[in-house]
């Protein structure tokens, strides 16, 4: 489903991501762990098309077709979703009017008939459910004023919403407490598929042991320097990156 | 007024129109069609108030509403002591003018202690095939301890040029609370002059909440006295203004008396090449200690030859004050457009968006849950471009509109 060859970007003329290699296949979970500030959101911006990053070389490929030159939007129609690390505030924006907007959209492109008032309503309240939502999102603008723990809970809302191909959830663990942890990640995993592939970028083990991968990646100065079961999480876990950092600089890995 | 002296004195030689016939019945004229405001109509039309036969209302709580000039024959004593009180220095040709010719406008009056629970809408339409000058005054009394909600519509609907030059006095006794809703949706034609002075005594509350949606030529001016102590003005307006609309916004706050509080937020759109003003000034004086003065004008500006000219200006003469002032002039926010694009919405709808909510904030703050649901659907219609001069007549014209609904968000 998503094939990244060879990928080089750079921000402002510093090299951040210096040939990453990835291959996710549908129905598989990935995890992405590595250290603080070694790319992994730079890579999952590169994904969405986010402007503002120098694509050096290497190609990313979803679905067969190579979206490099292709619009954030199109990109997310297409299937790509990105459940932010920072989920943006969006003041006056309703979360309805904005997933409605989206979903309407994303059914135009596809050649589908919008959603009206009630099919749209019907559909939000099912999903509201998987995730535990109870606000009234009619009124509640896009993550303002919302906790940490809340806006991500909203991106998996999101998601729920768009029943996206291929999801990249971006440190979505981060700041929940036990009991959204598992909600969330609950949510994820009701929303999984034969069809869809999930890729999880996380520091922590505990999410993978409700989202089990089948393979985890450390993203490792701009590179994927290891991959391997989901018992490579465990003893990242336990023993850090240093021997990592040693065996990567002995030239041991790649 | 130097560059409309000339067109001032040309309109005048036009005959004036004649007042329309005070037998027909109000409602062929106007329709509001916001269901649930249960709002009282004060039609005006081509600068006459418009009624059956009776040029002044007394309501059984005492309010009395109506033509400024029945009031002025009928109630004197009520009228007099707030009739053309303005102090020199906050006159102009213009209100000079309005002073020594105005043909009507409109006079209510809120006794001590009554709380008006339905809004009274003033609804001032220019309807005319020969150009046209207005002069309308309008006196608002509201006494102690009294609650009103004023709701003032002026709209244009075709053919001829039009001058309007409007003088709105407003007095607010102790403890008083008004709320002023203004929409403006004028034609390219039309100019339009509004004057609003507010003079306001102790721990009374005038909050003002003026949207233009189609400019003409609009300038509102909006004088506040802040007279004596506790007494509070909250300000809010926005303008829509696009090809070569003009919209002036001048604002002027006066803290004369301690422990005031006053504050502004405007926020306008700039399409094509129109232009906009706003000058926000307030005056702390030397006695007003305890002050509070906030202003804020935001403008997003869509096209480079769109002007803005900001001017918000504090001038503090007390020492024990907390106030500040900003404007900001920009574009939308890059990261929260990424983020609705990045959910599959295409980058017109994304901007479109943004602005809705940046425009629908000054909405926000309108207290009458029918009004703003229904202001917020027009700044919606504006922004797609859908709200234009010949379907203005949306504000009272039941038969002719065709309002579509995208989401009915309420039931959500
Ligand atoms: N817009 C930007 N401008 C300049 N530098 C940037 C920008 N975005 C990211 N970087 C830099 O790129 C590097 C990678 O950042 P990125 O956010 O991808 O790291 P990360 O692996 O997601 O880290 P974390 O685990 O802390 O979330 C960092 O050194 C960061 O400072
Ligand atoms: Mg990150």
């Amino acid at each position: 489903m998503l094939k990244i060859e060879d990928l080089h970007v750079s921000i402002k003329g510093r090299e951040i991501l210096k040939g990453v290699n990835l291959n996710v296949n549908a129905g598989e979970v990935h995890a992405i762990m590595g250290p603080n500030g070694t790319g992994k959101s730079t890579l999952a911006s590169v994904i969405a098309g986010k402007d503002g990053y120098d694509v050096t070389g290497g190609n990313i490929i979803f679905k067969g077709k190579n979206i490099m030159d292709m619009s954030i939007e199109d990109r997310a129609r297409e299937g790509i979703f990105i459940g932010f690390q920072y989920p943006v505030e969006i003041p006056g924006v309703s979360i309805a009017n904005f997933m409605r907007t989206a979903l309407n959209e994303i059914r135009q492109y596809r050649g589908l008939d919008p959603l009206n008032g009630a099919q749209f309503l019907k559909l939000m309240n099912e999903k509201k459910k998987i995730v535990e939502l109870t606000e009234k999102l009619s009124t509640r603008s896009v993550n303002e004023g919302f906790s940490g723990g809340e806006k991500k809970r909203n991106e998996i809302f999101q998601m729920a919403m768009l029943e996206p191909m291929l999801s990249i959830l971006d440190e979505t663990d981060s700041g929940l407490d036990i009991d959204a942890l598992r909600i969330v990640a609950n949510g994820v995993t009701k929303l999984k598929t034969k069809e869809n592939a999930t890729i999880v970028i996380t520091h922590y083990q505990r999410l993978l042991d409700y989202i089990v991968p089948d393979v985890v990646h450390v993203l490792f100065d701009g590179k994927i320097v290891k991959s391997g079961p989901k018992e490579l999480a465990l003893e990242l876990e336990k023993r850090g990156y240093d021997w990592i950092k040693e065996e990567y600089e002995q030239g041991k890995l790649i | 007024m130097k560059p409309f002296a000339d067109y001032l004195e040309q309109l005048k030689q036009y005959r004036l129109q004649t007042q329309p016939d005070p037998f027909r019945p109000v409602e062929e004229y106007f329709k509001c069609q916001v269901a649930n405001m249960g709002s009282i109509m004060l039609p005006i039309l081509n600068g006459w108030y418009v009624h059956e036969d009776m040029p002044l209302t007394t309501y059984e709580n005492g309010v009395i509403a109506g033509s400024i000039k029945a009031a002025i024959a009928q109630y004197p004593e009520l009228i007099n002591p707030y009739l053309c009180k303005l102090q020199e220095n906050e006159k102009s040709g213009l209100i000079e003018s309005n002073e020594h010719e105005f043909t009507d406008g409109i006079f209510i009056y809120v006794p001590d202690n009554t709380k008006v629970e339905n809004p009274f809408q003033i609804v001032s339409l220019v309807n005319s095939r020969e150009d046209l000058l207005v002069q309308n005054h309008n006196v608002i009394y509201v006494g102690n301890n009294s609650e009103l909600s004023i709701i003032q519509c002026d709209d244009s609907t075709k053919y001829g040029k039009t001058f309007i030059n409007v003088v709105t006095e407003i007095t607010l006794s102790e403890n008083a609370r008004l709320h002023y809703y203004k929409t403006e949706n004028k034609e390219a034609e039309s100019m339009l002059f509004n004057h609003i002075f507010v003079n306001q005594k102790a721990y009374s509350q005038f909050h003002s909440n003026a949207i233009t949606f189609n400019a003409g030529y609009v300038c509102n001016d909006i004088h506040v006295n802040l007279n004596e102590p506790f007494a509070e003005a909250n300000l809010y307006g926005l303008y829509l203004v696009d090809k070569t609309q003009k919209c002036n916004n001048h604002i002027q706050v006066r803290h004369h008396a301690t422990d005031c509080k006053s504050s502004q937020l405007y926020k306008g759109i700039m399409d094509d090449e129109s232009e906009a003003t706003f000058h926000g000034h307030v005056v702390v004086e030397q006695d007003a200690q305890r002050t509070a003065a906030f202003q804020t004008n935001r403008n997003l500006l869509l096209t480079d030859k769109a002007k803005i000219n900001t001017k918000p200006f504090l001038e503090i003469y007390a020492d024990d004050v907390q106030c500040s002032h900003g404007a900001t002039v920009g574009q939308l926010d890059e990261e929260a457009l990424y983020y609705l694009r990045s959910r599959g919405i295409g980058e017109r709808s994304a901007r479109k968006l943004l602005m809705f909510a940046f425009a629908n904030d000054i909405c926000q703050h309108v207290e009458i849950q029918a009004l703003k649901d229904r202001l917020s659907d027009m700044v919606q219609r504006r922004l797609n471009g859908e709200l234009t001069i010949c379907d203005q007549c949306m504000w009272h014209d039941a038969e002719n509109s065709n309002v579509i609904f995208p989401i009915d968000a309420s039931k959500l």
